[in-house]
């Protein structure tokens, strides 16, 4: 599904974010990126969407050669890719709503189908009582929960995670990795970049290590979370229809901060 | 629809520049208007000279009717003479009569035997007035010949001179107009570099992006070129009866509705085309 295959990355100023690296993930594999900052995490990911290209080396995603890719084929390949940003990225004067329909939006897709299918997503993850609020009034947690909904909107076969439990406490970190997990369960590829050690424990994953642009191990076995996953299902449809537990108490006090304001 | 519901949000969040790229198109419009209503009136009031009598001959008392009709056939055989008019000595008495008839001292002064007969002549080309003049000159029964030739051509030159003036003022104010636009749309792009990016990383096409900039170049021209047209129609309506008795005798006023209208249909196509050449080369520019 996703293969580096010897690939490198100078940045103009002569430093090597990543330097000969090959790996490989399945359909439908979980994967975890770790590494410390700086590692080049990030850049993997922004090899895979074609946000950058390599200096050497080649990018397949799912049998297109990114690299060779025309420019008018970039915007068909990111939405194949759904990306949780570790910075989020969502537009702070719309609202969480107007944020996660937007893919749809840009796909074309009418907008009853579209309001149908992220209302739905919105949902399942958990933010449908807010689907009203501009980012600027949700906690960390719901953000996190915000910009995965939007990633899933399109059903992507691969979603890549940056970060996604970076600035939450534990609980809220465990229950977005039980969502990521989920929608894995339901035949999505994840990749997800992280140096949270618990996280990595407490999933046994295959772990793609990287240290200053550089390979340097991989653990655990090439496996599908569900092996009959051959064709990717709804992740949308299926996730399981779970409420979150609140985000943490300091999501709450920023919730009385949001109220008041 | 979608498209016109961002371009709409992009123009009320930044009512300033919006009204800048609309004040600027308004200006554009409201001169090329304006040069429009001069230029129909200019062309209309060189018709009408060029209609009107421009030789007149004028001829000596003892001259026969007889001699006057061999004059008026020689000249029709040149076919250069659109029209002529032969006015009597009665006949140049009424118009005297008529044109002094608040000054009775005037009238009592004068009789028909002072007052000569002469030919009102028009001439097909305006450059077969000399060829007729100088047969009259010639002709021993013409006492004194006057002729507008001075009139029509001075007047054709003023025109020349205003369309030339004009178009380059036109062309001018379209490039300030297509500049500032392309600054403004520049600006916001800018303004919006970080939700483009964005929009780019979730999967919008190039041209999703583009989009509503280029309607938001269209809006501005549009309501420019509205703007600018009420405006020289409202200020051509409300003059109309001034100007009309002020070039009393030239059929230029009323401005034919058609005419006007027309123009709008025309600066609304200018508008579209300002627009959108503004929003391609801001587009073009800042959106790479």
């Amino acid at each position: 599904m996703i293969r580096l295959n010897k690939v490198s990355k100078q940045f103009r100023t002569g430093v090597f974010a990543l330097t000969d690296i090959s790996f490989e993930v399945e359909k439908g594999e979980f994967v975890f990126l770790v590494g410390p900052t700086g590692s080049g995490k990030t850049t993997i990911f922004r090899l895979i969407t074609r946000e950058a290209l390599p200096t050497v080396g080649e990018v397949i995603v799912d049998n297109w050669d990114v690299t060779k890719l025309p420019n008018n084929k970039i915007s068909h390949l990111r939405k194949k890719i759904g990306v949780v940003f570790q910075d989020l990225k969502l537009l702070m004067d719309r609202t969480i709503f107007e944020n996660i329909i937007l893919p749809l939006e840009v796909s074309g897709i009418d907008s009853i189908t579209a309001t149908k299918i992220a209302e739905g997503i919105m949902e399942k993850v958990g933010i449908l009582d807010h689907k009203d609020k501009f980012p600027i009034q949700l906690s960390g947690g719901e953000l996190q929960r915000a910009a995965i909904a939007r990633a899933l909107t399109l059903e992507p076969d691969i979603l890549l995670a940056d970060e996604p439990t970076g600035n939450l406490d534990q609980a809220t970190a465990k229950e977005i990795v039980k969502l990521l997990s989920d929608i894995n369960e339901k035949g999505t590829t994840i990749i997800m970049a992280t140096h949270n050690e618990e996280v990595v424990k407490a999933l046994s994953k295959r772990v793609i290590a990287l240290d200053k642009g550089k390979l340097v191990g991989i653990s655990g076995k090439k496996s599908k979370t569900h092996p009959e996953h051959s064709e990717k299902k709804s992740a949308i449809i299926s996730i399981e229809d779970k409420k979150p537990e609140e985000d943490s108490k300091q999501a709450e006090k920023k919730k009385e901060q949001d109220e008041d304001f | 629809m979608k498209t016109f519901k961002i371009t709409w949000r992009n123009i009320r969040r930044s009512p300033y520049q919006a009204f800048a790229a609309v004040f600027v198109m308004t200006l554009t419009f409201l001169f090329i208007s304006f040069f429009t209503f001069l230029l129909f009136g200019s062309s209309k009031a060189i018709n009408y000279f060029e209609s009107r009598p421009q030789v007149t001959a004028f001829f000596k008392n003892e001259v026969k009717q007889t001699d006057i009709d061999n004059l008026k056939n020689e000249l029709n055989a040149t076919n250069k003479v659109a029209s002529m008019k032969f006015v009597s000595k009665q006949e140049a008495l009424k118009i005297y009569k008529e044109q002094n008839k608040n000054d009775p001292l005037l009238l009592e002064l004068v009789t028909a035997d002072i007052l000569p007969a002469s030919l009102e002549i028009s001439t097909i080309k305006i450059e077969d007035l000399s060829v007729i003049n100088n047969m009259l000159k010639d002709s021993p029964l013409v006492s004194e010949v006057v002729f507008q030739k001075d009139v029509v051509s001075v007047l054709t030159s003023w025109t020349n001179a205003l369309r030339s003036i004009g178009l380059g003022l036109i062309i001018v104010l379209s490039l300030v107009s297509i500049f500032i636009m392309v600054t403004i749309i520049g600006v916001k792009i800018s303004h919006k570099k970080g939700d483009i990016e964005i929009m780019g990383l979730i999967g919008a096409g190039r041209w999703y992006i583009r989009w509503p900039f280029m309607f938001e170049g269209i809006f501005y021209g549009g309501v420019g070129a509205i703007l600018g047209w009420l405006i020289s129609a409202g200020v051509l309506w409300y003059s109309t009866p001034f100007l009309s008795e002020f070039l009393k005798g030239m059929p230029i006023f009323p401005i034919p509705p058609i005419l006007i209208f027309g123009l709008l249909g025309i600066e609304i196509i200018i508008a579209v085309i300002l627009g959108v050449t503004s929003s391609f080369l801001a587009v073009l520019r800042y959106l790479k």
